[in-house]
C-alpha cells in the first residue's frame, strides 16, 4: 500500500498542472482547431463542420504575409540578439558591482505600457518630428524622405521591443561561466578573440538559444508594430488574424490563420532545434 | 553552477516566452474570449431576441420610469467648465424627474459590437437602454438580427418637426423606424496646404504622385470603397457589386504605385497634424477640432465629386429596462436648444438645423454657428452620399472581399 502511494504521489502531485494544462491550453486549442473548420456567417451563426478547403484558401490567400512575418521575424531577432549580446556581456563581465542596476535600467522602460512605447516611437520618427525635421531643414535629407511606415520601422520596433528579453537568458548564460576556464584560455596563449570565439560564445549557447526562441515566437505573431509603425505593404500575419476577428467577424478564418502560424512557428522551432539543437548545447556545457 | 540542465531552463525560457503577459495581448484575448461567446450563443439565443412580435402592445404594457441608462462615444455630449457634469443632462433629469446614467463605452463599433451581441443573443438586456452606433454594417447586423426595439414615433413629435432634412428616412433604416441620428458628420478630405503647396478640390487629388508616401486613407472598407466609386464617377448608395470592382481596381493602382502613407483608423489625425501625411481622407468634425486645437493650417474640403455622410444613431436595444424614458430623451434632445447646447461642444453635424440660431443668439458663439462644418448649408448636402446599405451577410461579405484584400496585404 505504502508502495503503492509512493509510486503515485508524483502523479498526483502533477494533478493541478495537467487539469490546467487541460482546461487552460488543450481545450482552447481544440475548440479553435474546431472552430477553424467551421461553416456559417456571423448573422446566423458558426456550426462544425469539416471545411478543411479553408486551410488551404487561407493560406493562398495570406502566404505573403506569412512570409513576410516570418523573415520580419527572423531579422528582427538576428538584429536584437546582435545589440542584445554586447550588452549581456558587458553587464555580466564588467558591470562590477552594479549588475543589478544596469539590469534593472534595462527593464526600466518596460514598466510603461507595450502600446505607449511604440506610440511614443511613432512621435519621435515623425517626418516633422526632432529627428526627421531638423535633418530635412539642414537640406541632409530630401523632404518627402521618411522612417515611418516602411518595414525598417516595423523591424526596429520588434527589435525594441524585444531587446530585454533577450538580454535576460544571455546575462543568465554569460553569468554562470565559469572565470576559471576564461583565465585558462589566456594561460593557453589564446588571444582575446579567440577566448571569446571558442569559450564564451559556445558556453553561452543555450542563452542565445533560449533568447532565439522566446524573441522569434512573439515576433513573428506579433500585429502592434506593424499596425502604428507600418504602412501599406508590411502587414503582418497578426494583423490579418486581428482584422478577421475584431472587424469582419470571420471567425473560422481568423483560428484557421492562428492555428497555421502555431503550425508553421512549430515547424520552425524544430527545425532550428535539429540545426542547433539541444545535444550540441549540452555537448559545450557539460 | 547551477542544479538545472540546459534544456530544462531552456523549456522553462520557452515557456516564460508562450506565456509572456503583454497588455495588448491581455485586452486581446479579452476580445477574442467575449467574440468566442458570442459564436457559441449564436444558434442557441437568436430566437428570444425576436419573441416580441406585436410591439404595440410591447410598448402600451411599458410604464414610465424614473431611469435611463445611456452608452455614448466618449467626448461626444456637452461638459460643464468642471469637467465633470453634462448640463444638457442635468436639464433633462430636472425638467423630467428622470435620472440620467451616461456611460462612455463605446470606443469604436467593431468591440462595442463584440460586447453587446453575445448579451442581445442570449436574450438578456444589455443594461443599456440607448447606445449610439454608427450606420454601416454592425448597425445592420443589429437590425437583421431584431436587437432594435421599433421605435414609439407618437412619443417623438418633435423629431417631425425639427429633423434636418438631410437625417430624415435614411436608406439604413427606411421611415427611421429603430433610429434616430445623434450627429452626423462628412468624409472628404483634409490636408495641410503648406506641405501640398496647393488648394485641394478633388478627389483625383489623392492620386496625385507629387504627394506620393504622403496621402492618407482610411482602413475602413466602407469609407474606403465609397471614396473609391465617388472619384469613378459611381453613387456609393446605388453601387452594384460591378461597382465595387471597378473602384477597388483604381484603390489598388494607388497602392501599387506607392502613393498610400497607410491605411489609417482614428490615428490619421495626428499623421496630419504631425506633418506625415499632407493630404487624406479625413472627418469633417476631426478637422474643425485640429482647428480649434492650435493646428490652424489643416484644411477640410467637400471635393467637387461630393462626399460620403455618416451619421451616428440613437437606438434602443431589445431588453431596455427604460424605454418610455429613451424615448423621451430622444424628444428632448430634438429641440433647438437642447441640440445647440450639445452641439457647441460637439462640433460634428447637428441633426436640428435650429440650433444654429440658438447658439448664434444665445450661447453666442458665432465660430460654431457659422462654421460650414457643423451647419452645413443644404446645397453641400445635397452633393452628400449615404454610405451602401447592405441587405444581408452575402453582400456585405462580398463588399469586405473586393476592399479588405488592399487595407491588408
Amino acid at each position: 500500500m505504502r508502495r503503492l502511494r509512493g509510486t503515485l504521489a508524483p502523479y498526483l502531485l502533477s494533478l493541478p498542472s495537467w487539469v490546467y494544462l487541460a482546461i487552460f491550453f488543450v481545450i482552447p486549442l481544440g475548440s479553435m482547431l474546431g472552430l477553424a473548420l467551421a461553416t456559417g456567417d456571423p448573422l446566423d451563426g458558426y456550426v462544425p463542420a469539416a471545411n478543411f478547403s479553408e486551410f488551404a484558401q487561407a493560406f493562398s490567400q495570406y502566404q505573403a504575409e506569412f512570409v513576410r512575418s516570418f523573415i520580419y521575424g527572423t531579422v528582427a531577432t538576428i538584429i536584437t540578439l546582435a545589440i542584445a549580446y554586447p550588452v549581456a556581456y558587458w553587464i555580466a563581465f564588467h558591470g562590477g558591482r552594479n549588475k543589478s542596476t544596469y539590469l534593472f535600467l534595462l527593464v526600466l522602460p518596460f514598466f510603461v505600457t507595450f502600446v505607449i512605447r511604440v506610440l511614443a516611437w511613432e512621435f519621435i520618427l515623425c517626418d516633422q518630428g526632432f529627428v526627421l525635421g531638423p535633418l530635412k531643414r539642414l537640406g541632409l535629407i530630401p523632404p518627402s524622405a521618411h522612417i515611418l511606415s516602411t518595414q525598417w520601422a516595423v523591424i526596429g520596433g520588434l527589435v525594441y521591443n524585444s531587446l530585454a528579453y533577450y538580454v535576460m537568458p544571455l546575462y543568465v548564460a554569460l553569468e554562470k561561466i565559469d572565470r576559471r576556464v576564461v583565465r585558462a584560455a589566456g594561460d593557453l596563449f589564446a588571444t582575446p578573440a579567440v577566448t571569446f570565439i571558442r569559450v564564451i560564445i559556445p558556453l553561452s549557447a543555450p542563452g542565445i538559444f533560449a533568447g532565439f526562441l522566446l524573441v522569434f515566437v512573439t515576433n513573428v505573431g506579433d500585429f502592434v508594430n506593424a499596425d502604428i509603425l507600418g504602412g501599406t505593404g508590411t502587414t503582418m500575419i497578426g494583423n490579418v488574424i486581428q482584422d478577421s476577428f475584431f472587424v469582419n467577424q470571420d471567425y473560422p478564418l481568423a483560428a484557421c490563420l492562428s492555428s497555421m502560424l502555431m503550425f508553421l512557428l512549430m515547424v520552425a522551432i524544430f527545425l532550428y532545434a535539429r540545426v542547433f539543437g539541444t545535444d550540441t548545447i549540452q555537448d559545450y556545457a557539460a | 553552477m547551477t542544479k538545472m540542465s540546459p534544456p530544462d531552463e531552456q523549456r522553462l525560457a520557452f515557456l516564460r516566452g508562450l506565456t509572456q503577459p503583454r497588455i495588448s495581448r491581455g485586452d486581446f484575448m479579452r476580445g477574442a474570449a467575449a467574440s468566442l461567446a458570442a459564436m457559441a450563443l449564436g444558434q442557441a439565443g437568436a430566437a428570444d431576441a425576436a419573441t416580441v412580435t406585436d410591439w404595440h402592445a410591447w410598448w402600451a404594457a411599458q410604464k414610465p420610469t424614473k431611469e435611463f441608462v445611456f452608452a455614448n462615444w466618449p467626448l461626444y455630449i456637452d461638459v460643464s467648465s468642471n469637467g465633470k457634469d453634462h448640463p444638457s443632462l442635468d436639464a433633462f433629469t430636472k425638467q423630467t424627474g428622470i435620472a440620467v446614467t451616461y456611460d462612455e463605452v463605446i470606443q469604436d463599433d467593431p468591440s462595442f459590437y463584440a460586447k453587446v451581441a453575445p448579451v442581445l443573443k442570449s436574450g438578456q438586456p444589455t443594461g443599456y437602454d440607448m447606445m449610439v452606433i454608427t450606420d454601416g454594417w454592425y448597425l445592420t447586423e443589429l437590425l437583421l438580427q431584431k436587437f432594435l426595439v421599433p421605435l414609439w414615433r407618437a412619443k417623438v413629435p418633435n423629431f417631425d418637426k425639427n429633423a434636418s432634412p438631410s437625417v430624415k428616412n435614411p436608406p439604413y433604416d427606411p421611415g427611421n423606424k429603430h433610429t434616430m441620428v445623434w450627429q452626423s458628420g462628412l468624409t472628404g478630405i483634409g490636408y495641410n496646404p503648406k506641405l501640398t503647396k496647393r488648394e485641394i478640390n478633388s478627389f483625383e487629388d489623392l492620386w496625385d504622385p507629387a504627394f506620393a508616401g504622403h496621402i492618407g486613407m482610411f482602413s475602413d472598407t466602407n469609407e474606403l470603397g465609397s471614396v473609391g466609386m465617388l472619384k469613378l464617377g459611381i453613387n456609393p448608395t446605388t453601387s452594384t457589386p460591378a461597382d465595387w470592382t471597378k473602384a477597388a481596381s483604381v484603390l489598388r493602382e494607388q497602392k501599387d504605385k506607392k502613393l498610400v502613407r497607410q491605411y489609417y483608423d482614428q490615428s490619421y489625425i495626428n499623421a496630419l497634424e504631425n506633418g506625415d501625411i499632407w493630404i487624406t481622407m479625413a472627418w469633417s468634425g476631426d478637422i474643425y477640432q485640429a482647428n480649434s486645437k492650435g493646428f490652424k493650417d489643416l484644411k477640410f474640403v467637400v471635393p467637387k465629386e461630393g462626399c460620403s455622410i455618416w451619421h451616428d444613431n440613437m437606438c434602443i436595444p431589445v431588453g431596455a429596462k427604460n424605454p418610455l424614458s429613451a424615448l423621451a430623451w430622444m424628444n428632448y434632445y430634438y429641440t433647438a436648444d437642447v441640440a445647440g447646447m450639445i452641439e457647441d461642444y460637439v462640433n460634428y453635424i447637428c441633426p436640428v438645423p435650429a440650433a444654429k440660431d440658438y447658439i448664434l443668439n444665445v450661447i453666442k458663439d458665432p465660430d460654431v454657428a457659422n462654421s460650414p462644418l457643423v451647419f452645413p448649408p443644404e446645397s453641400e448636402l445635397a452633393r452628400t452620399h449615404e454610405f451602401r446599405a447592405f441587405k444581408n451577410y452575402a453582400e456585405y461579405k462580398k463588399w469586405v472581399d473586393i476592399f479588405s484584400p488592399i487595407v491588408q496585404g
